[in-house]
């Protein structure tokens, strides 16, 4: 994964997302993974089937559920656990949490660390695809 | 497998025929009961053979399909096709007339038997499919200085300097406790000749080893016409090429020679099945719910056109939606199919297509058709084997992405897709690539509105809790697709998923 990211991230430079003084580390996760699906402003989309909007979306409040979903997967969305580290899980969720409208980093549960991820995430599925 | 046609498959087995493939012929269903309907949801592969199979065998058949057109995932841009993403990112493709991407299936292998037979019968013509082309490049970032090599150099060293190593093991008696002498022998003749080594089990440089690996100066006439052979590579760069991964690729059953594609793109097949269900397909209906209540099956759906909300009533229904999006829509089913259907996520894959002006690779590289593999992001690159030695413009596969670079790239902007790529693909035609461009498409699949992803990704706990559930006929609804099949993300998948579950389906109903 960061192998990758590197080589792209020379190739390609990022798309310019609102950005802080000091970029959020959970910025950079975004744009090379969630973005595919949940767009660089975070509204999801409509088509057949609906991609959730992670922008002023209350089912971030509490931690335990974004957490379950990117390491578990949900419906079409993949499992991320083993794909991304338990780090980048939680910076990711916590710059979710905190940017997109939501204000839900300072609230309960406050910032999102590896150690949530690490107590609640879902395990990565052992056996091999099929 | 059912009845008769396992009969068949096992006949032919003892023949030592047909391993190859679950395919018996078409089912031969007929007998519907009076008045029976069918209602089929999805107008891809596995809905319109379900159409198509259970129309012959009787029933009153209709299909809703989200698109515009017939086909689904089987699918080819054509230029002057748009093409509108998750998103609203639109691209207006500006190929050529008749030039094109795949952005979904692009190659058919010999042994997808159920695929080939209604192509055959359908009047799709196919064409050879380059796969394996040894004058294609393999380029590693960490081998030759970067430099791209030719695929034939670096087979032609690896088997060489295996076959000498393992002769050297041989010789240093490592073998001696599995193999008697004479066998020892015989695998140090069968060394040579695999691997070219010279008599004295050596790979050298030499007539011997250029005759695969090429010469330095290639066999002419005349004054100079003779040969001047090659020095092999060195063989840690050969091993640090990872040239064996792409050895490997090439063996797999799924890319075997003969590989196929349809003349003019995948999207022929899906034109070809459109005709034959002509009639049947309600276009731009976007499916909202699925009731079994009263014994019949009723879904309701939105003509995306116009905005109204309709029905659709029949006695059956095979469901072909892509699992992602029926876990969104309310489905009256039962509570093990619900969570079968929730419990199986999409894989990502980007594919973008590079129109170039000439077809440069062929007139100045030898390459004619086939991939060069690269450990960039773009993971490959991919010559036309269509319209092979035709003046240009030609449509070059400038990327097929999996995994995490999958998402990196339906991250970005159709224009910076193109960008991206140009840039990381020239490194196997500086000076060429991005100077000859004309025009790009792209296709991520996670922003595809009619799929929300590539293909369902199964794993071996998913498989055993859910499969058999998943293909059950639930009631009167049975799913098919290649979600529904242990060929998954192939069409022969969503084919010999279809056969069987209208085989099924068709039984369910002379039962009742």
């Amino acid at each position: 994964m960061r192998i990758l990211i590197l080589s792209l991230l020379i190739a390609a430079p990022a798309i310019a997302a609102p950005k802080p003084a000091v970029p959020h580390p959970g910025a950079e996760v975004y744009q090379n993974v969630c973005q595919a699906c949940h767009m660089a402003n975070a509204m999801g989309a409509v088509g057949a089937g609906r991609i959730t909007a992670l922008a002023r979306n209350p089912n971030l409040q509490y931690p335990e559920y974004p957490i379950s979903v990117v390491t578990g997967g949900k419906g079409a969305m993949p499992w991320f656990r083993g794909q991304l580290t338990d780090q980048e899980i939680a910076d990711v969720i916590d710059y979710v949490r905190g940017n997109f409208g939501n204000r839900y980093n300072k609230g309960p549960g406050g910032k999102v660390t590896a150690a949530m991820v690490a107590e609640s995430g879902v395990a990565a599925p052992t056996r091999g695809e099929r | 497998m059912i009845g008769g046609s396992l009969a068949l498959y096992q006949a032919m087995e003892v023949l030592g025929h047909a391993k190859e493939t679950q395919f018996a012929g078409p089912p031969k269903l007929s007998g519907a009961p009076a008045g029976a309907s069918v209602l089929v949801l999805g107008a891809g592969l596995a809905g319109m053979l379900a159409a198509f199979e259970l129309r012959k065998a009787g029933y009153k058949v209709q299909i809703l399909e989200y698109n515009n057109r017939p086909g689904g995932r089987n699918w080819s841009l054509y230029g002057g096709d748009t093409y509108t993403e998750l998103g609203g990112e639109t691209q207006k493709v500006g190929f050529a007339p008749g030039n094109y991407l795949n952005p979904g299936p692009w190659r058919i292998p010999y042994h997808h038997r159920t695929l080939l037979h209604y192509c055959k019968a359908f009047g799709v013509a196919l064409e050879p499919f380059i796969q394996l082309n040894h004058q294609a490049l393999v380029h590693n970032s960490k081998a030759f200085g970067g430099k791209p090599m030719p695929y034939r150099d670096l087979s032609a060293d690896f088997e060489g300097n295996v076959a000498e190593l393992l002769g050297k093991a041989i010789d240093n008696r490592g073998l001696d406790s599995q193999f008697s002498a004479e066998d020892q022998d015989k695998l140090k003749e069968a060394l040579r000749t695999w691997g070219l080594l010279d008599k004295d089990m050596r790979y050298v440089k030499g007539n011997r080893s250029s005759r695969r690996r090429g010469f330095e100066r290639p066999s002419g006439g005349g004054v100079d016409g003779s040969p001047i052979p090659s020095d092999p590579l060195p063989f840690k760069d050969v091993l640090d090429s990872g040239v064996w991964a792409v050895i490997s690729q090439h063996m797999s059953i799924d890319h075997q020679t003969t590989m196929f594609q349809p003349v003019g793109g995948m999207g022929m097949i899906g034109k070809a099945f459109g005709k034959q269900v002509e009639g049947l397909v309600t276009f731009n209906a976007k499916v909202t719910k699925i009731s079994q209540a009263g014994g019949a099956v009723t879904a309701t759906y939105t003509d995306t056109a116009t905005g109204a909300v309709k029905e659709a009533k029949a006695d059956y229904c095979v469901c072909t939606i892509p699992l992602g999006i029926l876990s969104q829509i309310e489905l009256d089913a039962s509570g093990g199919m619900l969570a079968a259907i929730a419990a199986v996520p999409y894989s990502n894959s980007v594919k973008v297509g590079l129109e170039m002006k000439t077809r440069f690779w062929e007139e100045e590289n030898a390459i004619y058709g086939g991939i060069s593999f690269t450990d960039r992001p773009i993971s490959m690159i991919s010559y036309p084997s269509g319209g092979m030695h035709s003046d240009g413009p030609g449509v070059i596969l400038g990327a097929y992405t999996f995994g995490a670079a999958s998402y990196k790239f339906a991250g970005m902007s159709p224009d910076e897709r193109v960008r991206t790529v140009l840039e990381m693909g020239s490194v196997f035609h500086p000076g060429r690539y991005k100077e000859q461009f004309t025009a790009g498409a792209s296709v991520a699949w996670s922003r595809v509105p009619y799929t929300l992803g590539c293909c369902a990704q199964w794993n071996e706990e998913t498989r055993e809790e859910h499969y058999q559930t998943l293909v059950a006929v639930d009631d009167r609804i049975v799913l098919a697709g290649e979600h529904a099949s242990y060929i998954g993300c192939w069409m022969e998948g969503a084919l010999l998923s279809s056969l069987d579950a209208v085989t099924r389906l068709h039984k369910r109903a002379l039962e009742a």
